[in-house]
Order: structure tokens, then sequence, then C-alpha cells
């Protein structure tokens, strides 16, 4: 990429954000993204209240002045917690999201470009890993290594390897045959070459798209081992516990439930967003027309 | 009083003018050829007439059918009308029918639709309408899907679908571009049946002259979304009355100037010590032809007739043999299915041979690993038949047409590289300027300029060329012609045309090969096999060619 055209490349990246920007989802989807993150960021350093701090007689408050989200059953102050948890579940996604396009989109391509029993072998693989249920696998490697985030990150990770492994290869298969690859081909460039020249800017789009949907799905994967107490132990908040906790107690302390289970929303909601506008910029016939 | 009138329709879709001011009249059992390139319009004007219109699209004037009212007529009108009074035949006969349905149940089904009919009668409609269109059911069965039939049949399917119902007016909007010419003329000769046995109105679309001074007897001359001229065809062809029509037929006819290249270039000064020794002492002097094709054959595996018995091979190329001359253009001419394109792949090392051998320039490429087929590709080059399909959409020109560069062994800077697509983008006709564009932002032929430029920027000697011009409107195919033997004449370019439109043969190359199921029947210059062809195979396609002037001829003799 980068000694290819390094005259035009400047302008061109530049007019890649001027676009970007112009795009009413992108800019959305980036600014609560943005929002979300420093959030999370911020709480390293400040949070309203400490989370570790229990006060048992500020339990239960609706939102206030004082606790501007209200506070749980311990009499933490919801905000903070909900900056804290950011951490987590952002922790968590992005970095299962990172393990399964890292390895997975590899092989996908892998798979694709060789074709045969190379093709056959990991597809086949990956149907096995696909048989079991993420969860339980999930409190598998929890039973052996023990319960935390880390292990939740791994677990959540591995079980989106196939998921980008398959989407990777059916981009690719499709693209294979194109003319404008035997054309490069014939031009003797090797497999490897032509799956980062050709194949993987042409199946980015998909692979975006799946990467947001795995992100939600990571963030909920989290939420469930939480719920489970396998995911992120205990003090450290996390927004699928908080959930949890809620549960019980909806009908006296609603908000408890709700500013979390907003967290959740508005974080996948700022993703699709920022998926959604990624792909039309990136996609330059879709790019003319708007 | 006619069956279809058009009066006065301008179409505007999202506030662009598409249609201004088109006039259109057939009359009952009257076919209409409606000519134009693309963009010209006449596909708008059959949708309109099927109110098939795409969002956004505001119709009016006067369109009127049978007595109806066509643009003031309500979405429940139209569907009665639609596949029973007007049928319609599209294109593409690989996406024109639903891949998951039988054949009898996707023609059964508007059968159903329309009449009510039981499935059984429904069915029993749909294997006499097969029947007719050359699908007799004791070879295709009902039963059959869309995947197992080839282009040809599948066109009869569609055929069938339209004209089940006895329809009053059949469209075909380019029934044919799709296929090879021989199942061209059988489609054209179906349509044309059918036509006079039910006193159908016919609306053909078409981009090529000759196929519709064939078929019809009135002709429309569209571009730009009006129309340019009208009336019956043999007059209207023959005096050209119109300039738009006089283009249009020059370039259907167009054969480009050719300089031959001297056959005395200097071949020898290019040919190294090395491959004089491969040639053998019996060839002494002489330089080895720039490809020579030995005893190719290439096999496929087939699939399995059971689960237990072995897999058929597939013989796609039988033991094809021939030379190619530096700066020689020859044409390779057949079907589609033939394993032209195979043979083509083959060629430029895209694909092995299971047997025989395949040189370039004395150096044996089809032994040769990838690593070692660098300096080879360097001297041949390709460029595909789809304008559209044959670049990343992604990349801008200038890093499309420098792609082959990678096969030079200095690679050069990015300036260096700039002037050398700025080069080839001259050589081809387009500005330098291009190369910051995406391909998209291009026509059809301009795009075919790009996929040129990008097999010339190597200073290829041998280029194959896989129907390059088959998707291009005419005008824009003379000028590409053109090109290519304007580029053979100034860089002694030697061209491998594979194709089956014999007037692309004619135009451009000095000798045809004629290929049928995998062999080569018939080979030799290219006007002695074109109007003297020996063999079957050859005779079959040249008889099946459209020809303006013999199509002309003809009508002039009917219509006075």
């Amino acid at each position: 990429m980068s000694a290819a055209t390094p005259a035009s490349q400047l302008p061109g990246w530049r007019s890649f954000v001027g676009e970007a920007f112009a795009n009413r989802s992108f800019l959305a989807g980036f600014v609560i993204t943005l929002a979300i993150a420093l959030m999370a960021l911020l709480s390293y350093f400040w949070t309203p209240y400490d989370v570790t701090n229990l006060v048992v007689a500020d339990r239960m408050k609706t939102p206030s002045a004082d606790h501007l989200l209200g506070t749980d059953h311990f009499g933490r102050d919801i905000l903070s917690m909900i900056m804290v948890g950011a951490r987590n579940s952002i922790a968590v996604a992005v970095v299962a999201v990172g393990i399964g396009m890292g390895i997975g989109v590899p092989l996908g391509c892998w798979a694709a470009a060789r074709g045969g029993w190379v093709d056959e072998a990991l597809m086949r693989f990956n149907d096995v890993v696909f048989a079991f249920p993420a969860l339980l696998s999930a409190v598998m490697i929890t039973a052996i290594f023990g319960p935390g985030a880390i292990n939740a990150i791994i677990a959540i990770g591995i079980f989106n390897v196939p998921v980008f492994a398959r989407v990777a290869r059916a981009g690719a298969l499709s693209l294979w045959p194109r003319e404008y690859i035997l054309a490069a081909r014939a031009a003797g460039k090797g497999p490897t070459l032509i799956t980062i020249e050709h194949i993987l800017p042409n199946i980015a789009s998909i692979l975006l798209v799946q990467g947001t949907i795995q992100f939600a799905l990571g963030i909920l994967a989290e939420a469930s081992l939480s719920y489970l107490g396998l995911g992120a132990q205990p003090p450290m908040p996390s927004w699928g516990r908080m959930l949890f906790d809620a549960q019980t107690r909806m009908v006296v302390a609603p908000y408890m439930a709700i500013f979390p289970g907003m967290a959740i929303v508005i974080t996948v909601l700022g993703l699709n967003l920022l998926g959604d506008g990624l792909r039309d910029v990136l996609d330059p016939r879709l790019r003319r027309r708007r | 009083m006619s069956l279809l009138e058009i009066e006065k329709l301008n179409l505007s879709i999202g506030g662009v003018p598409i249609l201004k001011d088109v006039d259109l009249a057939i009359s009952q059992g009257q076919v209409m050829g409606l000519v134009g390139e693309s963009g010209s319009g006449k596909s708008m004007t059959a949708l309109t007439v099927m109110q098939l219109l795409p969002n956004g699209a505001r119709a009016n004037g006067r369109v009127s059918f049978d007595g109806i009212d066509i643009l003031a007529a309500p979405e429940a009108a139209m569907n009665q009308l639609r596949g029973d009074d007007i049928g319609m035949v599209f294109q593409e006969p690989m996406t024109a029918l639903n891949p998951v349905k039988t054949i009898g149940e996707q023609v059964a089904e508007g059968i159903r639709w329309h009449t009510g009919a039981s499935r059984r009668d429904a069915e029993d409609a749909a294997r006499q309408i097969l029947d007719r269109v050359g699908l007799p059911e004791a070879k295709f069965p009902l039963s059959r899907y869309p995947h197992e039939l080839s282009g040809g049949q599948r066109q009869r399917v569609v055929i069938a679908i339209a004209c089940a119902l006895k329809p009053k007016l059949l469209i075909a909007d380019e029934p044919t571009t799709a296929l090879d010419v021989v199942l061209q003329q059988q489609i054209l000769e179906l349509l044309r049946d059918l036509v006079d046995e039910r006193k159908m109105a016919l609306l053909l679309i078409s981009h090529d002259l000759a196929v519709v001074t064939d078929m019809s007897d009135r002709v429309t001359i569209m571009r730009h979304g009006a129309v340019m001229e009208e009336g019956e065809t043999a007059p209207t062809l023959s005096k050209q009355a119109h300039p738009y029509t006089r283009q249009l037929a020059q370039a259907s006819m167009h054969v480009p100037d050719r300089q031959r290249p001297a056959p005395t270039l200097p071949l020898v000064a290019r040919v190294g010590p090395e491959v004089g020794a491969a040639i053998g002492d019996d060839m002494e002097g002489t330089p080895p032809p720039l490809l020579a094709v030995e005893g190719v054959v290439r096999d496929y595996r087939g699939r399995r007739p059971s689960l237990f018995a072995p897999a058929q091979p597939f013989r796609a190329v039988n033991g094809v043999s021939f030379t190619i001359g530096e700066g020689q253009s020859v044409a390779l001419v057949g079907r589609s299915g033939c394993g032209k394109s195979t043979l083509a792949r083959m060629i430029l090392a895209l694909d092995r041979p299971t047997v025989g051998a395949i040189r370039l320039d004395g150096a044996e490429v089809s032994a040769l690993p990838e690593s070692a087929l660098k300096p080879h590709r360097r001297k041949m080059q390709v460029v595909f038949q789809d304008p559209y399909g044959s670049f990343n959409p992604r990349h801008k020109v200038e890093r499309l047409v420098a792609e082959p560069l990678h096969l030079l062994d200095d690679q050069p800077d990015a300036a260096e590289r700039r002037e050398m697509v700025a080069g080839a983008l001259h050589e081809v006709g387009l500005a330098p300027s291009d190369m910051d564009k995406y391909p998209h932002e291009f026509s059809g032929g301009q795009r075919q300029r790009i996929s040129i430029a990008r097999a010339i920027i190597t200073r290829p000697r041998l280029v194959v060329a896989d129907e390059p011009v088959s998707a291009l409107d005419v005008s824009i195919r003379a000028q590409v012609l053109d090109l290519f033997a304007d580029l053979n004449s100034r860089l002694g370019v030697a061209y491998l045309f594979i194709t089956h439109d014999l007037t692309v043969a004619r135009a451009i190359t000095d000798e045809v090969m004629v290929m049928h199921e995998g062999e080569i029947v018939e080979r030799g210059p290219t006007a002695e096999v074109l109007d003297r062809p020996q063999s079957d195979a050859a005779r079959a396609l040249v008889a099946a060619a459209p020809d303006l002037h013999r199509a002309l001829q003809r009508k002039l003799a009917e219509q006075g």
C-alpha cells in the first residue's frame, strides 16, 4: 500500500477524512463511540464517586443532583459504575473482535486462495469450533483457568474466529473468479499479494459490518458471562452484572436497569452507525451517489 | 388502430429526463425493431409500457395498449396485463429464471395466476408451450431446474413463459445478446415463427442493426432518449436519410484500416541464443514462432454419475496445436462452450494443460513454476470482455493500469510509473489526467481503453483478447477495433482474438481458427475461411452470423 503511490496518497487520505465526516451516520457513530471511549478513559483518572466505596445508607437512591443516575443496592453511584464498566465492556469486545479478525480473516483468505484440501480442512475445523456453544466453552475455559475478565475475553475471542473466517472466505471466493483478479494473475502477482491488494479492500466492507455485529455480540456475551459470574469479578463493575443486579429490583429501582441498558444500547448503536458510515465511505461507488 | 400507441412520452427519473417526446406505434402482427446504443432509452420505453419503471420515475404523455391507458392504469390492472396480454423476454437468461424452481413451475405459475387454472391444467399448458419452443417433454421434463439447461435452452424457457398465455404484444429486450451466433439465429427464428403463428406484435429491442433488419417490418431508431427516425425497415436503412441512421449503419459495417505489419519484422534480433538452441537443428536459421501450442489437452473433473461411480472427466480442449507469429493477428472463433476461453487461460499460464506444451518465444511456459513465469508474463497480456468486471472498483486508474509493471525487473519509481501510465493512456486515446479517476467514472468504451492500456504498458508481444468488444455499442466497438488495429501496426503486437462474432474477426485479423468441441477444425486466412468455410462448424457459424448487407438486400426484395 504505502510504497505504491506515495505521491497521490496524501491528498487521497485527506479527502477520505473529509468524505467520512460529511457522512452523517459516520459522524454520529464516530461521536458516540468517541464519547464512550473518552468516558472509559476518564474513569481511570476521575469518577464522581469511588465505585469500591459502599455506602449502605445511600442505597437505591433515585437520580438526583448528588447522584445523577442514582445509586445501586450497595449505595454505589451508578454513573461512576457505568464509566468504569465501559472499560471492561469495550476491552472485552475490542479484544474479542480483534482476536476473531486477526486470526479468522487470514484463515478465511488463505482457504479461499488455496482451495482444495487446505480449504476443506480449515472449514471443517471451523465447523467443529462452531459446534460448541460459546457459553459452554467459556464455562470450560473458566473452569480450567479460573474466572476473570481475561479468560472471558479469550473465550469470546475464540468463538469469533470461525465467524470471520467464514465471512472472509465467502467474500474472497466470490472475488477470485473476477476478471480483475485474472488480470492481476496475468500480471504475475501471487496469491498473497492479490489477497492484500484486491481481495481485502473489497471484502473490508462486509468485514466491517460483521465486525460491528460481533462487537455488539461481544458486549452482550460479556454481559452473559458476568451474569453467570464468569466475567469480570467484583468489585470490578461491569454493565452485564449491573443489569443482573437490577433484575430483581426492577419494580423498586427501574433506573438501576435502565441506565446500564441504555449504555449498552447507545454503544451498540454508535458502533453500528460507525460501521455503516465507514462502509459507505470506503466504497467509491456509493460515495458518488450521495 | 394500432395495438400499442405511444405518443409524446416523456419520462424522467429523479428529475433527470430520460425520454423526450417518444412516439411509437405497433399494430397487430407487426414486428417493430427498436434500435439504439446503450443509454438511448430503448429499455426504458419498454419498461414504461410494462409499467415496471424504477422508483422515482415520472412519465407523461399517452401510452395506450389495446384501448387501455397504461399510464393511468392502476397496479392491479397492470398485473392483469403483464404476462397475459403483454409478455416480456429479457436479455440475460441466466438471471431471468428463478434458480430454485423447476421450469415447469415457472411456466405454469403465470398460467395459473392469470387464468385460475388448476395445477394440472396449467402444467398441461406449460408442457405444450415448452414443446412448442423446442423443449419437448421427453428430453426436458417439467421437473428440470434452470441450472440443468444451457443458455439457449434457458432463453427458450423465458420465451415459453412470455408466450404461454398467447400475449398480443411480446417485448423482447436484447433477447440474444448473451448468446452465441448460432443460438442467436435459432432463438430469432423461434421468435419469428411464434409471431407469425399467433399474430402477435413484437417489439424487438436490439443494438444490432443486422438482427433488427432481419427480423422487423418497421424500425425506430433512438438516441439520447429521443426518436431519430422511424419507418419501414428496408427503405429506412438503405436510404439512411437521417445522419444518425447512417452513422449507426456505418459503424455496424466498420472495418478498420489496417496496415499489415511487414512480415519481415526484425525477429531474429530479438531471439536470444538460448532460444535458438531449444528449437533444434532442423529449424536452424528460422526464428521460433512467438506462440506455439502443441497438442494441448485440458480435462476437468466432471460430475460423478452416482456416489460410487468414478467421476467422468470432461475434456474442454482436445489436442489443439497452432502457432502465432510475431505481429500476427489471429482470431479464434467458435460457439460458447467450445473451449476457447479455457485455451486462452492456458496460453496466459493461468491454467495448465493436462497434456501438451505451450511455448512462448521458445520457452515452455506451461511447464514453468509460477515463480519462473515473471519474465514470460511480461511478453503477454490480456484484455477481457466485460469492461465493468475487469477492474478492481476500489483502485484508481493509475494503479489499475500500472498493475503489470509488477513484472518488470527494475521497479520504476513513482514518477516514472506515472509517466509510463500517462504514456499508455495516451496510446489508447485517453488523457493522462484520467489516471486519478476511478473506473466507475468512465463509460464502457473508455473502460475497455483502460483495459487495453493496462495490457500494453509492459510492451507485450502477444495480447490475448477475450471477446473484447462484444459488450460495447456499435460505434464504440468501431473505435475500439480501430484502436486494436492501430496498436497492431504501430507496436507490432500480435493478437489472439477470441470471439464468436465473425464481423470482429473479419475486421481485424489475418487468420482465423475455428474451434468446435475442444478441437480446432479449420484454420486459414480470414477472408478465405469466412467466405468459403470448409468444415461444418465453420459453415454453421458463417451462416448464422448476422450480416447487415445480406439482411438489407433480402428486406429490400421483400419490401420493395
